[in-house]
């Protein structure tokens, strides 16, 4: 893994300006997914007189939350076009955007400890090939050739069966690629307004024609929703329902260490997944609180466990300290997929639902966002992703499909 | 982690129970009337709210009787605990905006 030192970054990004009292597009929500959106508008389209507005400080909600797993090994088609089009995307950003956010191509390994969990992942490495996706079945020797410090004993609690691999998988450095996808789109015209709330909507009948913020009205041709967490809250203030329930979400990290932990282990059935960050501390996460909330806050108990299974798995991290923990509002769909496209109110687009995986995506769901919100239209890898699925029943049911949540 | 008091068994700890989701959701009075749009409605459609939520939690590893929670989804204050043949407890309306950990700052 590398021990290279972070890039150093300009100081200055981007402007602060003033927002303008209309725009021809208006995205909520200054994720990562609302910059790629602007930056693929701007890049593809030609359309630059965009706002992005951001109620915190730009990429502080989920974008700076998350353990940063890039992987495209989803099991339904729909899903695989879209993670592997990101994946196929991260690899050539850094370049294009001419800024090294530390995409580390160091491999995920999904681990399976039970019978049902090999028959899932072998199953899925068969759909994942089939669709131009590499993925590896591994014996537990071979998991062990990956990963040398993971203990594929035979007893232990839950043995280690096998694993999937995806070698093309792995991590990238979030602000890093926020800042990347911020610094552009602000140079081709983009206005990033930070601490920018929008409380509420203008409308013409079922038609939005702009949004009131809290820095004042602004109108807008058409308007794109990328609010994470908050989508729902949003949309019930523009009039119409979202199948979205926010969780929290956590995570946490250690003190720093030396490299030992060279790939991405991922594990379902004990549920946690831990890599190395570039700079040397664990990175571990595990599943949502079932709760519904919006606190930024998790339960301990969820800590516990993946503690617990992260030193079973890994006895050489029995001695780690936590540093920090945190967490953030994911917004859940019932078919664990993305909402990508149009909604009941004309000129009103929405980018939500990605729950406890969406970093990976983020180049895709820019690009496809901009794609519907610049023609009125999904994008062939946005349009099974429809609101309407849930009416006419065409769901993309990655719950317990996609290789744990994430 | 949450402190929930079941009607039956008082007060434990949120690892003792099982979360059930929005309280509250009647099966549809006249089924075969529903159109899809309606179906979707009943299926996948719920609420959302950031403040007071009426859900629904089952006490798993105690009696094992579901029972509905008032809860405040920011603050997450257990509000009231109610049975299910009891209406949903009048509350003072939460004070907006809240003060969170996101608005105060966070954590990254
Ligand atoms: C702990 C944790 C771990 C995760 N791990 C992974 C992982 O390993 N891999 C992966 O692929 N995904 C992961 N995710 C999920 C991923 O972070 C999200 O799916 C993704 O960040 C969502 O898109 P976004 O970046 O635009 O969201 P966000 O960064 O949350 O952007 C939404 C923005 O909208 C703003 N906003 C909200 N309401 C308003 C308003 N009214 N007005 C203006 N602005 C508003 C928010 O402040 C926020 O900045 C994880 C998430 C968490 C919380
Ligand atoms: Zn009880």
């Amino acid at each position: 893994m590398t021990t290279t030192p972070l890039p150093e970054h300009p100081d200055w990004l981007w402007r602060n300006p003033e927002p303008r009292s209309s725009y021809d597009v208006v995205i909520i929500g200054g994720g990562g997914h609302g910059l790629a959106t602007a930056y693929y508008l701007a890049k593809h389209h030609g359309i630059t007189n965009v706002a992005v507005l951001e109620k915190g400080w730009l990429a502080g909600g989920n974008m700076a939350r998350n353990t940063t797993i890039i992987r495209s090994n989803y099991l339904w088609d729909e899903s695989a076009a879209m993670y592997e089009r990101a994946l196929k995307l991260w690899e050539q950003l850094p370049e294009e955007l001419d800024y090294d956010f530390l995409f580390s191509q160091r491999g995920v390994l999904n681990l399976a400890h039970t019978l049902q969990d090999v028959r899932e992942g072998v199953r899925r490495v068969n759909a994942n090939r089939l669709n131009g996706v590499d993925a590896e079945w591994l014996a537990p020797d071979e998991v062990a050739e990956v990963c040398p410090i993971l203990n594929v004993s035979a007893d232990t609690r839950y043995p280690v069966l096998g694993g999937t691999y995806q070698p093309r998988a792995g991590i990238a450095k979030h602000d890093h690629v926020a800042w990347a996808l911020a610094r552009r789109a602000d140079e081709m015209g983009v206005d990033l307004i930070q601490g920018c709330e929008v409380t509420g909507f203008l409308k013409d009948g079922d038609r939005v024609v702009g949004v009131e913020t809290s820095r004042g009205r602004i109108l807008a041709g058409r308007v794109g929703l990328a609010a994470a967490g908050h989508s729902s809250v949003l949309a019930q203030r523009a009039g119409f329902r979202l199948p979205v329930q926010s969780h929290p979400l956590q995570a946490l990290v250690s003190e720093l260490h030396e490299p030992v932990h060279p790939t991405v282990v991922m594990s379902n059935h004990v549920h946690v997944y831990v890599s190395q960050a570039h700079k040397g501390e664990l990175v571990m996460g595990a599943g949502v609180d079932a709760y519904n909330g919006y606190g930024q806050r998790g339960s301990f108990h969820v800590i516990e466990h993946q503690m617990a299974a992260a030193v079973e798995l890994f006895p050489v991290f029995a001695r780690a300290h936590v540093l920090r923990t945190w967490g953030g509002i994911v917004d859940v769909t019932p078919d664990a997929s993305p909402i990508i496209g149009t909604t009941p109110i004309e000129n009103l687009y929405v980018n939500c639902g990605w729950g406890t995986g969406g970093f990976k995506a983020t180049p895709a769901a820019g690009l496809t966002f901009a794609h519907t919100i610049a023609t009125g239209e999904p994008h062939p890898l946005n349009a099974p992703f429809a609101l309407e699925r849930f009416t006419t029943g065409a769901l993309v049911d990655e719950h317990g499909a996609a290789a744990v949540a994430h | 982690m949450l402190l929930i008091t079941c009607p039956w068994c008082g007060p434990r700890d949120e690892t003792e129970y099982h979360y059930g989701g929005q309280a509250h959701v009647p099966y549809p009075e006249t089924p075969a009337d529903l159109d899809d749009r309606q179906w979707a409605e009943y299926v996948f459609y719920r609420d959302n709210p950031k403040g007071h939520f009426a859900e629904r939690w089952m006490h798993g590893l105690g009696c094992r009787r579901w029972f509905n929670v008032l809860r405040d989804t920011v603050s997450y204050d257990v509000l009231a605990v109610y049975r299910l043949d009891e209406p949903r407890p009048e509350l003072p309306a939460p004070h907006a905006p809240h003060q969170t950990a996101e608005t105060a700052g966070g954590n990254r």
